[in-house]
């Protein structure tokens, strides 16, 4: 065994310096961010928290945040009920064409975002209705339903179907066997589906380019500050801010998940996908 | 209710959601780039023109050739390079401890997409992180230029977003993989070598296809990688749509790239498909 040892060995180092090549960028962003001086590059110049400051006086940046703050609430509720839905019904029930609906619902997992956004942006103008918030939020839906699906069919698989058809037997309704019994099983499931739409919206910049009109969101926003390379420092001030709150909402959402797969008496062999 | 009823009815919601604002605006996209537009005027009469002027006018062709051929190069590289992390992860980390290696590899892709790109760019640039710290410790005598603004910036800020795409599908087949077949082809006689070849690896091909397929369709269409690191050669379709879309008031021409490139990504993933299952039946 001498060989797989080895083998073992010069993969542990290959999957090391992966983890490297993956985190390279999410590890200097908050170095330059820290960094006071207006050119991103190394030697660093020293310590200033002074593009963080600057943050809090960019009015146009608070509404950003705010209209991205809405959109990825609405969006995280409505894609996970949705969610809810396709998962309860592909986990429980066997219906006609049930591999092509599944499919379909799932299709935008794989599709180029931006052929999403001008279907939409065709459809949008073609019927009159004006580019807002709300144009977004029915993008950013059909692109989140497909993860919330993914995760949620994780928790509902391993429910026991005994544990229904018992409440049913002691007299409960279907409903009530549901909201009683399935529904606190999957809770840390639709929760983990809850922050990953939300994180998804927050962060999605595709769609929201062609769909937010007026409003800017806030990767739109930033997209913008992009152009002017005395705003770099401060762009990095807020790509950090928003990096550490995805990071922590993710851990957030695996933990979730996590004990949803202890309450189930299940053991655990991956993440989210 | 029957089950069947049931099922339906619990699925329509979503079901019907994906059918407006998916399937009717696909069609819509479809009808679209049958018409025409001059300025603001939309001309609703069905006509090739479009399909026309795509094929013939070099531009758009050439941009479509290199699209799928970043695409390619993209695929090959992050479906070879995630494939020993899978392997590694699947048969070399113990067990409890997997689901946080799979947590690892995943993290970077929650993270805000523009802001990676927009980091790699500022690795990679004139006087980025990577060339001010090889000429600081004297590693190069002056800035390297060929890793922004071409075609090599977008193959590595690609690899770099969609690498988790080809890591979890390889991962997930591998983990299927009865250990005992190993067993059994290491007492007939393989080496760890061929065992690999001869066993884990056809077994291990329904992920790499998942994989092959997960990573191309969705790069084809990528906006922001080229534009902020292509530079005007690593230009990709998806720039151009963006551009007839938004700047040039010609969404019909817009639609009917989509169109275009996804009836090429389409075609290149069934014939793909297609040789790999005359490859296996082959092998067989």
């Amino acid at each position: 065994m001498a060989g797989v040892r080895g083998q073992g060995h010069g993969l542990r180092v290959y999957a090391v310096l992966y983890l490297v090549f993956l985190y390279a960028p999410i590890v200097l962003l908050p170095i330059f961010a820290f960094n006071d001086s207006t050119i991103i590059a190394f030697p660093l110049s020293g310590f200033t928290t002074q593009w963080f400051v600057e943050l809090a006086d960019v009015p146009a940046l608070h509404s950003a945040v705010l209209t991205s703050l809405k959109i990825a609430v609405i969006t995280a509720l409505i894609s996970t009920l949705l969610g809810i839905c396709a998962a309860r019904a592909a986990t429980r029930y066997r219906f006609p064409a049930k591999a092509g609906i599944m499919g379909v619902i799932m299709v935008p997992l794989v599709l180029p975002e931006i052929i999403v956004a001008v279907s939409l942006l065709v459809v949008f103008l073609q019927i009159g209705l004006e580019l807002s918030s709300l144009t977004v939020i029915l993008g950013h839906v059909l692109i989140c339903t497909p993860f919330c699906i993914a995760i949620l069919n994780g928790s509902f698989q391993s429910l026991d179907v005994s544990l229904e058809e018992a409440a049913v037997d002691l007299g409960e309704s279907g409903w009530g066997a549901f909201r009683l019994v399935i529904l606190p099983l999957v809770m840390p499931g639709i929760v983990a589906s809850l922050l990953i739409a939300f994180t998804i919206s927050m962060d999605e910049f595709i769609i929201a380019f062609f769909l937010s009109g007026s409003d800017p969101t806030l990767p739109v926003y930033l997209w913008g500050q992009l152009r002017f390379p005395q705003r770099l420092p401060v762009v990095m001030a807020l790509g950090t801010i928003l990096v550490v709150a995805s990071i922590l909402i993710i851990i957030l959402a695996e933990w979730f998940r996590r004990r949803g797969v202890a309450k189930r008496g299940g053991s655990d062999s991956g993440g989210f996908l | 209710m029957k089950d069947s009823a049931r099922g339906l009815a619990l699925v329509s919601p979503t079901a019907l959601y994906a059918l407006a604002m998916l399937v009717a605006p696909m069609a819509a996209i479809v009808l679209f780039s049958f018409w025409t537009q001059d300025y603001l005027t939309l001309d609703t009469t069905l006509t090739f023109d479009n399909y026309r002027e795509a094929v013939t006018d070099p531009i758009y062709g050439q941009l479509m050739v290199r699209s799928l051929y970043i695409s390619g190069i993209v695929t090959a590289v992050t479906v070879v390079l995630a494939f020993p992390i899978a392997y590694y992860i699947s048969f070399h980390v113990a067990p409890e401890r997997k689901a946080l290696w799979i947590f690892l590899v995943t993290i970077p892709f929650w993270t805000s997409y523009l802001i990676r790109v927009f980091l790699w760019k500022v690795i990679l640039g004139f006087n980025g992180v990577l060339n001010t710290s090889l000429l600081g410790l004297g590693i190069i005598d002056a800035p390297l230029t060929f890793i922004l603004y071409n075609l090599n910036a977008v193959v590595i800020t690609l690899a770099h977003a969609f690498a988790p795409f080809a890591i979890l599908p390889i991962f997930v087949v591998l983990e299927r993989i009865d250990r005992s077949l190993l067993e059994a082809a290491q007492d007939l006689g393989e080496t760890a070598l061929t065992t690999f070849w001869r066993v884990t690896l056809p077994l291990a091909m329904p992920g790499v296809i998942a994989a092959v397929l997960i990573v191309f369709i969705p790069t084809v269409g990528d906006y922001i990688t080229p534009r902020l690191v292509g530079g005007p050669g690593g230009l990709m379709i998806a720039n151009m749509i963006q551009t007839q879309f938004l700047r040039l008031n010609n969404a019909p021409m817009g639609a009917t790239l989509a169109v275009l490139a996804m009836v090429c990504v389409t075609v290149i993933a069934l014939v793909f498909l297609w040789l790999n299952r005359r490859f296996l039946r082959g092998r067989n």
